[in-house]
């Protein structure tokens, strides 16, 4: 569904999930795609599946040796018996076949464990691969996919292919085999017989076909309607307050039921779409046990095979239609698992907008406190909208700026840009004289690092999440980060101080204590260039202060970004930028500018109006 | 089956599909008849016509096996027919219900519960009891009873051999119950790591800005990546059980032949058996092979459903604690008349209290604003109006009622919250601002948005039909707010609760909103949580907050010359010697 790209503004939520159906030319690329992310998935463990595969050789072996002894028991064991004569023969076969029974018992358990451990290393491989990909996909397919997809992609879609490696190889393994070994010793048996037999072939292959078209389309749906189910469901554990508080329970559950009944739906066409591929293959094996047993007597008859070679055939045939069912079965899974697989390999095949400079051409920011330059910058968060338009800007190293203007002017736009949260569609961000698209990402994050208005907090203690700035923090440095935004205090007296768990999303704590925590945790990744986007909006005025102070000391000898609708945080801006319409239209010291008429006295004069 | 008590819990969601179960049973009885007789139409064949050489009698008995085979692929058809609606319906019912019944829950239990763990629960567990209800449960019914049928045919063949078959039932039993217990500790944590490994995505994915902001991708891949290795190994070692389980099950039919084939030769070998007798035997012992080789899967598939079952029912055994009350009252005419009489909270599994003894009245009409610095329990109590939590001790009074005793929807209706962070769903513009009132007319809609200054809703690109939330148009912090505060007012509540509603507009837009919101907030009873002192304007009264406790209610003019501790949480003193801005005021 990535690919082509969905050529629909995809914040029309839907447009992107309408490309269900795909046919001909799109059909077959995407599945040379989704069978290029299997073998990639299988090479390395290709020496082990060849060895696996002589396991099954073995296995299947000893399981045919099985009616082979019992015919030789009736056709040689039995007749001395019958003339009082010695039961050698008899006690050998039996002998020969306990032999071949433990050796099936024995192979079998090595087949389990070794397809097993495979199966789970390939999964293993494929999640963290995945996961992997869409970290370090930007946040602008983020945007366009949702978390819910996300989730839905490295789950129900990773579990289905886990369903096809956990009983999907088996049966493609044994089945196969068996069908190719019971074949040769058919017509070892009787080549005629075995002749008829084989008839069914062309019948089971037209079937297969038939069923791989149709089911190919109703697990495409399949997948699709399981993401919208996860999606809803996501959707409404996240915002449960909101959903309660205004009783939205009752629209909820008839989405809900919508989306569910969708995806019960495609799961019973997929199942009758089996149904129908499953008995018909066991139809056809009884049309061939049938032929086979006439054509077979007229020749017992003839005297041109024994019984015993009939009986025998008629078991085999009987072992021949059996796997059938699993191979029947396989498609199944297997069709279910490529619907994933369409879908994984296109999200491994999105690139990152915002990409990794060539390994070549990687630059590393000089240390020291680093000037910032926008150079001729344009950007739009669609194509049609520009936010900015050839910006020019200088900081120069350790400068402090406050961004104010009012909402939508672009100032986050700005932040983001800087934070290469996005590329500018033109012009270029430079940070020490290096251009941000040319800075390796583990080096611009540890450069740059901005707090946003929404405080995100994972599951996990405060101490965890304010650790979250710097992994290898010791809980000390922990703990006079927070002193230093003046939250030692608080959270200190939460509880369980800071090893008290936040909850889903910080749930527990106030929506200042999460911004807090942020703080606490920019304070301690300790990066060049500090980027506030209205990071103190919920703080009270105490916590503010204390922020404010904290600030007035890191920032000395940083570059800072600072956007608040509150000027009283231009306490600590050293120079003000007034945004509007994407272009800057006042640049000054904050003293400097209240002195000038212009937007920022007019700011000025509302705020000082606001506090009565 | 006997441990399974969570799987058995299912059963009323089996009900509608009583009859569709009954069928695929006796469905599988007939198709494993027509199965069962196919051999004994070969053994007439072998014994008959071939035996004495007659052609003729070949052609019919040859038909009479097509015809079997006919009939026992359309029962098979049907069987697979009805299975794939009944599995399936009978999933996504439970589904439904799963998913209501965590809409009844608390914000207490979703406080604690990761959604990554309930979604798996939801999806991956729901559909290994699918699994099991559509497969396993029929064929162990079917499994059992034909081979109880093949040792009653065989008992009719020739007895001796018969025993011999039926001895198969001692080993089978020993080793499934010495697997199960097993299994089943194995299952429980495969499945809980599966919803571990889930939250870690959900919370990789909700939190992606963050993560990016700190170039912390490779922290969380790793974390993530040890999550899965211990899936793995777990899911390796319930494939090694497995193994050794399945090879020894395995090996019960084929000791069983072989006994079989002894016996059979040295029965024959006396005359007391013909050749053909042991012929048409031994297919009939064949068709044990699978029902004894599946009964690995089955057991360990009942297993995890068992398991899979018990991590639902745990959720559906969670109860919806804030529900009516019997006896409950729909609220009808309320004046919006506020009292909360010794309010104490402790949020569940919390010792300390978040709030305590508070004691507030607040008139109809009248504006409230709680004051207080971060973590006084502003929020909490703004949660507890709506009942999004309890309270622990004393009681919230509207219009004379305890709130407890009022009905959810009626108390709901009356009441409407814009929480700090402003929740917005995938859905239009329109229907998350008329998320409480489906009902409200285009006029009430345009005051709201007039009132919250969220006139640009109408400059997006489908206006109020655009799409927002997480799978819409991205909005700003402050235009985000903006429609969290026209949903508050949308319904004209009679008690309107706003936390901190103004904190990410601009100045200009602040006021607006106030000069606004004030006409608006005449018609009601109002509690309005706020750290700026420019939104104290629209407040007649105040209650200052301390450490969870009431310090003092009051009009702002009183406490701010009263209490210097007020004046420093709102910020309205600056230490001297600094230029400040608000000193212009």
């Amino acid at each position: 569904m990535t690919t082509p790209p969905a050529p629909a503004p995809a914040w029309r939520g839907v447009a992107a999930e309408t490309l269900e159906d795909a046919r001909g030319g799109l059909a077959a690329f995407l599945r040379a795609r989704s069978r290029r992310l299997l073998g990639s998935l299988l090479t390395p463990h290709r020496r082990t599946i060849y060895w696996l595969a002589v396991v099954v050789i073995l296995q299947t072996v000893a399981a045919m040796v099985g009616p082979y002894l019992v015919k030789v028991g009736i056709d040689r064991g039995i007749p001395p018996l019958t003339r009082g004569g010695s039961a050698r023969t008899l006690y050998l076969v039996v002998a020969a076949y306990l032999a071949a029974a433990l050796a099936q018992a024995f192979l079998t358990a090595v087949f389990v464990r070794t397809a097993g451990r495979i199966g789970q290393d390939v999964l293993y491989d494929l999640r963290t691969r995945l996961f992997a990909h869409f970290q370090g996909l930007s946040l602008s397919f983020h945007e366009r996919y949702t978390s819910g997809r996300v989730i839905a992609r490295l789950t129900s879609d990773v579990e289905a292919i886990g369903e096809l490696l956990d009983t999907g190889v088996n049966q493609l393994v044994t089945s196969v085999l068996t069908l190719v070994s019971t074949i040769i010793v058919m017509f070892v048996l009787d080549v005629p017989l075995a002749l008829v037999g084989l008839g069914a072939f062309p019948l089971l292959c037209g079937l297969t076909v038939w069923f791989r078209r149709h089911s190919s389309r109703t697990y495409r749906e399949g997948r699709a309607a399981v993401a919208l189910v996860i999606v809803q469901f996501v959707e409404t554990l996240g915002g449960m307050r909101a959903v309660q508080a205004f009783r939205r329970e009752a629209r909820n559950q008839a989405i809900f039921a919508e989306v569910n009944d969708r995806y019960a739906r495609a799961n019973i066409r997929s199942a009758r779409l089996a149904a129908v591929f499953g008995p018909g293959t066991r139809l056809i094996g009884s049309v061939t046990v049938a032929v086979t047993l006439l054509v077979g007597a007229h020749r017992v008859i003839d005297g041109a095979t024994t019984v015993g070679v009939l009986a025998a055939l008629l078991l085999y045939l009987r072992r021949f239609f059996e796997p059938m069912q699993d191979l029947a079965q396989f498609f199944n899974t297997f069709q279910s698992a490529a619907a994933a697989l369409e879908k994984l390999s296109g999200v491994l095949e999105e690139e990152p907008a915002v990409a990794d400079p060539e390994p070549g051409s990687a630059a590393s920011p000089p240390a020291g406190a680093l000037d910032v330059r926008f150079e001729h910058v344009s950007f739009g968060y669609r194509p049609d909208r520009p936010v900015l338009a050839g910006l020019d800007l200088t900081i120069p190293a350790g400068q402090t700026v406050a961004l104010v203007g009012e909402t939508g002017a672009g100032k986050s736009t700005i932040a983001r840009l800087l934070a290469r949260f996005y590329d500018p569609t033109e012009g270029r961000v430079l940070l020490g004289d290096v251009d941000l698209r040319r800075l390796t990402d583990p080096d611009l994050r540890a450069a740059v690092v901005m707090v946003t208005q929404e405080a995100y907090l994972f599951t996990g203690s405060v101490a965890e999440n304010i650790g979250f700035g710097r992994p290898d923090a010791t809980r000390a440095e922990i703990e006079a980060a927070a002193g230093a935004v003046g939250a030692h205090r608080l959270f200190a007296g939460l509880p369980e101080g800071y090893d008290t768990v936040v909850g889903k999303r910080g749930g527990r704590l106030s929506s200042g204590q999460r911004q807090l925590v942020a703080f606490a945790r920019a304070f301690l990744a300790e990066p060049q260039v500090l980027i506030l986007d209205e990071a103190s909006s919920s703080l009270d005025a105490p916590h503010e202060r204390l922020v404010q102070d904290a600030l007035r000391t890191l920032l000395a000898g940083r570059t800072a970004v600072i956007i608040a609708h509150r000027l009283s945080t231009l306490d600590i801006a050293d120079r003000v930028l007034v945004v509007d319409g994407g272009r800057i239209v006042q640049d000054g010291a904050p003293a400097e500018l209240r002195t000038v008429a212009g937007a920022f006295r007019s700011l000025n004069e509302e705020w000082a109006e606001s506090l009565g | 089956m006997g441990q399974s008590r969570a799987l058995w819990r299912v059963r009323p969601y089996l009900r509608p599909y009583v009859r569709q179960l009954t069928t695929m049973v006796a469905v599988s009885f007939a198709a494993i008849g027509a199965g069962l007789t196919v051999p004994l139409v070969i053994r007439r064949i072998v014994d008959g016509p071939i035996a004495r050489g007659d052609r003729g009698a070949v052609l019919p008995l040859a038909l009479l096996v097509l015809l079997l085979g006919m009939i026992e692929t359309g029962l098979a058809f049907t069987r697979r027919w009805i299975q794939g609606g009944a599995a399936n319906g009978f999933e996504r019912r439970l589904r439904d219900d799963f998913y209501a019944h965590l809409q009844s829950l608390p914000a207490s239990f979703h406080d604690k519960w990761q959604s990554g763990q309930l979604l798996s629960r939801a999806m991956a567990d729901l559909s290994v009891i699918r699994r099991f209800v559509g497969f396993g449960l029929v064929f162990l019914i079917v499994n059992t009873v034909t081979f109880l049928l093949v040792i009653g045919l065989l008992f009719r063949l020739y007895a001796p051999l018969a025993l011999v078959t039926a001895c198969s039932i001692f080993p089978l039993a020993i080793l499934t119950s010495r697997f199960k217990p097993r299994y089943r500790a194995l299952s429980r944590r495969v499945q809980q790591q599966q919803g571990d490994l889930t939250t870690l995505a959900e919370e990789a994915a909700t939190g992606i800005r963050v993560i990016k902001a700190f170039g912390r991708a490779p922290l969380v891949a790793d974390q993530y990546a040890a999550s899965a290795a211990r899936l793995r190994t777990s899911a390796i070692e319930g494939a090694n059980l497995r193994a050794t389980f399945w090879s020894l099950i395995d090996l019960v039919p084929n000791l069983t032949l072989i006994g079989v084939l002894v016996v059979g030769a040295l029965a024959v070998g006396r005359g007391s058996l013909s050749l053909g007798g042991l012929v048409a035997f031994i297919s009939l012992v064949l068709m044990l092979v699978w029902p004894m080789e599946s009964l690995g899967n089955i057991v360990a598939n009942a297993r995890e459903a068992d398991v899979a079952a018990g991590r639902i029912f745990e959720v559906f055994d969670t109860a919806a604690e804030i529900a009516d009350r019997p006896g409950a009252v729909a609220l009808v005419g309320s004046s919006g008349h506020l009292r909360l009489e010794g309010v104490g909270f402790r949020y569940p599994g919390s010792d300390a209290w978040a709030l305590r003894g508070v004691d507030l009245e607040i008139e109809p009409g009248e504006t409230m604003a709680l004051v207080g610095t971060t973590g006084s329990g502003k929020s909490s109590l703004l949660n507890l109006v709506p009942r999004l939590y309890d309270v622990s001790e004393g009681r919230i009074v509207l219009d004379g009622h305890d709130i407890r005793d009022l009905t959810l929807p009626s108390l709901r209706r009356a009441v409407a919250v814009a929480f700090d962070d402003p929740l917005l769903f995938s859905a239009s513009v329109r229907e998350n601002l008329l998320l409480g009132w489906p009902d409200a007319t285009d006029e009430d809609l345009e005051v709201a948005v007039a009132t919250a200054q969220a006139q640009f809703v109408h400059e997006l690109p489908w206006g109020l039909d655009t799409r927002v939330g997480e799978q819409g148009l991205s909005l700003s912090g402050g235009q985000r707010q903006r429609l969290a505060l026209a949903r508050a007012i949308v319904g004209r509540p009679t008690v309107l609760l706003l936390d901190d509603p103004l904190s990410s507009l601009d100045v200009h837009t602040e006021a607006l909103v106030e000069r606004a919101l004030s006409q608006v907030l005449g018609s009601s009873t109002a509690v309005v949580a706020v750290h700026r002192p420019s939104t104290l304007a629209l407040a007649d009264r105040v209650a200052w907050f301390e450490g969870g406790g009431l310090e003092a209610v009051g009009t702002h003019a009183e406490l701010a010359a009263s209490s210097a501790e007020y004046r420093a949480v709102l910020g309205l003193d600056r230490p001297a010697g600094g230029r400040r801005t608000e000193e212009v005021a």
